[in-house]
This record gives C-alpha cells, sequence and structure tokens, in this order.
C-alpha cells in the first residue's frame, strides 16, 4: 500500500481528494489501481501505448520514476508517489 | 623594480568589456557541507557572472549564435520569456549590442526582477503568475506568431543555451579538477546547463561521473493548468543524460539557502539551495570523489522577501511565488 499525491489538476477526477491509498509492488501497479479506482484518471496518466502520459511526472518519494525504471520502479510499503504535471522551469 | 606575483594564479583575466568578462567563474570547496573526508564539494560560483548569474553564459550564446548565422543584427527587436535571469542577462547584453529588448515574465517573481530589467532598459510584459513560466512560454510563443517582426532565442528550444555550458562551464570544471569528477547537480529549468554540462561530462567520463538534477516542486498555487496538455517539457531536454532527477520543495530549497549563506558565507539565490541540498545526499551517497554543483544566482534579487532574515515558517507567499 502506497500513499499517491494527487496534483491540483487531477482532484476533480479523485473526488477531490488531495491524496489516496493504492495498492501494488510497481510504480505501474499502483498507477494501475489509481485508473480502476478513478477511472477518469486513466486517460490523463496514460497514453494509447500504455506508457506515462508525456505530461505527467510521477516521482518516487522525491525521485523521478522515469529516470529510475520508469513503471517497473520497485515501490515499497509506506512509499509516497508523488504526481506533478510537467511545468517549465528555467529562468 | 621588485617583481610582485599574485598568491594565486590565474587570477580571473582581462577582457575588452563586460560581456567578453562573462564566464570564468571561481570554483569553492565547501568543507563543512561535506558529509565524509574523502568526497570534496565544490560549488562553480555563476553568480559571479556580470549580472549575477549563470545565464550570463546562456543569454551571450544566444545573441551571438543569432549574429553568426545572420538572425538578427542590431535594432532587431528581440523577444522572450523568462522568470528573470535570462531577461537580464539578455537585456545587460541586448543594451550593449544595440537591441531592443521584451521580456515575458510571471507577475508573481521578486520584484527585483523588474527593476534589474529596467535598469539595463529592457520592457516587461505580464503574464499571469498562476500558471507559471509555462504561462511565460505560452505568451511569448503567442506574441512571437502574431508578429513576425520579432527574434525570439526561446532558450527552452535553442541548442546554443546548452553549448553554452558544453563549450564554457564544463570545460572550466574538467580543467580545475584535472578531469576529476564524481557528479554534478544543478537545476533544472530549462535544462540547458544540466543538457550541455552532463553532455561534456558523460563523453570525457563516461559512467564514472554521474548527473543530478534538482527541480523545484512547484507550488500548489503555480500549478495553475486547466489539464495536463498544458504542461510543458522543454524541447532541449533529453532525460537519457540525467541519473538522477529529484524535486525539492520551497522549504528545503530556503532551509538550504540560509545553511549556503551561514555554513559557508555564500550569498546565493533560492534554486543554489535547493541544488546544495541534493549535491550534499549525493555526496553522502559516495565513499570519495568531487562532487559539483552550481551556484545559479547571487541573492540580491530575493532580498525583499526576506528569506536571509526571517524564520523560513514567517514568509510569505511561500508556494505562491516562482522562485526559481
Amino acid at each position: 500500500m502506497a500513499t499517491v499525491r494527487i496534483p491540483p489538476v487531477l482532484r476533480p477526477s479523485v473526488g477531490g481528494e488531495r491524496e489516496v491509498q493504492a495498492d501494488g509492488e510497481t510504480v505501474g501497479e499502483i498507477l494501475e489501481s489509481l485508473a480502476t479506482a478513478h477511472a477518469e484518471t486513466r486517460g490523463q496518466l496514460f497514453g494509447a501505448d500504455g506508457e506515462l502520459n508525456r505530461y505527467v511526472n510521477v516521482y518516487l518519494n522525491d525521485e523521478d520514476v522515469r529516470v529510475l525504471d520508469g513503471l517497473g520502479t520497485p515501490v515499497a510499503e509506506g512509499d509516497v508517489l508523488v504526481i506533478l504535471p510537467a511545468m517549465a522551469g528555467g529562468r | 623594480m621588485a617583481s610582485r606575483s599574485l598568491a594565486n594564479r590565474p587570477c580571473s583575466g582581462r577582457y575588452e568589456d563586460i560581456v567578453a568578462a562573462i564566464g570564468h567563474t571561481p570554483l569553492v570547496e565547501l568543507k563543512r557541507l561535506s558529509p565524509k573526508p574523502g568526497v570534496r564539494i565544490w560549488a562553480k560560483m555563476e553568480s559571479f557572472n556580470p549580472t549575477g548569474s549563470v545565464k550570463d553564459r546562456v543569454a551571450r550564446a544566444l545573441i551571438e549564435d543569432a549574429e553568426a548565422q545572420g538572425l538578427i543584427a542590431p535594432g532587431q527587436t528581440i523577444l522572450e520569456p523568462t522568470s528573470g535571469n535570462t531577461g537580464i542577462s539578455l537585456a545587460m547584453i541586448c543594451a550593449r549590442r544595440g537591441y531592443p529588448l521584451r521580456v515575458v515574465m510571471p507577475d508573481n517573481v521578486t520584484p527585483e526582477r523588474t527593476q534589474l530589467l529596467r535598469m539595463y532598459g529592457a520592457e516587461v510584459v505580464y503574464s499571469p503568475g498562476g500558471q507559471g513560466s509555462n504561462g511565460a512560454v505560452a505568451m511569448a510563443l503567442e506574441m512571437a506568431q502574431a508578429d513576425p517582426s520579432y527574434y525570439m532565442p526561446y532558450q527552452y528550444g535553442n541548442p546554443a543555451n546548452p553549448n553554452a555550458h558544453y563549450n564554457g562551464t564544463a570545460l572550466e570544471i574538467l580543467d580545475e579538477l584535472d578531469g576529476e569528477v564524481a557528479a554534478f547537480v544543478a537545476g533544472l529549468g530549462t535544462g540547458g546547463t544540466l543538457m550541455g554540462n552532463g553532455r561534456r561530462f558523460k563523453e570525457e567520463l563516461g559512467d564514472a561521473v554521474r548527473i543530478v538534477a534538482a527541480e523545484p516542486m512547484q507550488g500548489e498555487p503555480v500549478q495553475g493548468l486547466r489539464s495536463l496538455d498544458d504542461g510543458f517539457i522543454p524541447p532541449i531536454i533529453d532525460l537519457s543524460v540525467l541519473d538522477r532527477k529529484i524535486f525539492v520543495t520551497n522549504r528545503d530549497a530556503i532551509v538550504w539557502t540560509r545553511r549556503l549563506l551561514d555554513d559557508e558565507g555564500v550569498f546565493a539565490g533560492v534554486s543554489s539551495g535547493a541544488i546544495a541540498s541534493i549535491a550534499v545526499r549525493i555526496a553522502s551517497e559516495l565513499d570519495e570523489g568531487n562532487v559539483v554543483f552550481v551556484v545559479c544566482d547571487d541573492g540580491w534579487k530575493y532580498l525583499s522577501s526576506g528569506i536571509y532574515t526571517r524564520p523560513v515558517d514567517e514568509i510569505e507567499n511561500l508556494d505562491s511565488t516562482v522562485w526559481w
């Protein structure tokens, strides 16, 4: 069981919750649980190819999973997944 | 006459004008931040550039590259989205080279930035702060599309941005450390610093070097997207160059900005605090070697926010300000 933090742009799709609990042993399994429980999130989280939507960043605790093992990144009990929209930084 | 010699050579050189003096910044060891004796932490002091930020390198490269390609000549109006530093650097260079400059900037940056931009002669167009830098990028792209008389260097998509580091910053670091760099940590914004330095270090050092991105965790008030399709990934970013990518909250960034000041006497901007926090974390995972991180800018532009003197809990608009 992991905690998933939901960004403001996705909250309407999860009944307004700021965070939800989801089961799974990998990032992909947890996001799949989320998309099963809240169907409106599926099209926003995943592209047609089943990979992460390119404008979604998912962090395991504070590290971007795309630079770890992507959807296959293992998740331990008590970990936090943070979903954030891709925002411009830079100056 | 008795000969006199410098205690530390080389000194930082002599230059034909202020634009030529960009770069050649000091590399300073921060011993108090190092978690173990065998790991040395070095700050690349980009805050020593003429306008006080790493973006001087980028702005000079953007302008000189466009000139070399014949895309601009004096009198041409330049347009650029920025949350401050690139605009300030462009403003200084454009004023010297005869280019009027218009910058698009979120309206929730610290007020010093507007003053600096106007001081150097730039015109400021504000974008909605709630959309963060995404809003500035979108507005500038629309303006450029509607009026072809603008030339937009577009730091987010222009290879001259990373090339300024590939051909500059990275070579300076390799030279100073005799090619021994175990990890390089920088902020992820446009991606220029990380891509340019990262590519050079990977080419020279292969997998022996780790390239680590620290990125801002944008506060919820600046995540004002209507949908995820409004998201933005700078075109110059190639994630395959990175070994780690770690976010830092505004709160931690400010706590570490204060640590740089209090422990090491380094007066730096907020992103540099964030980057320092990740550099120390990476250093704690190594047994030996040099960890280099970038001090992107100095602290002058943030004074009005009170971050250097007030407790972090008393800082106003912590999450609704675009700090970096």
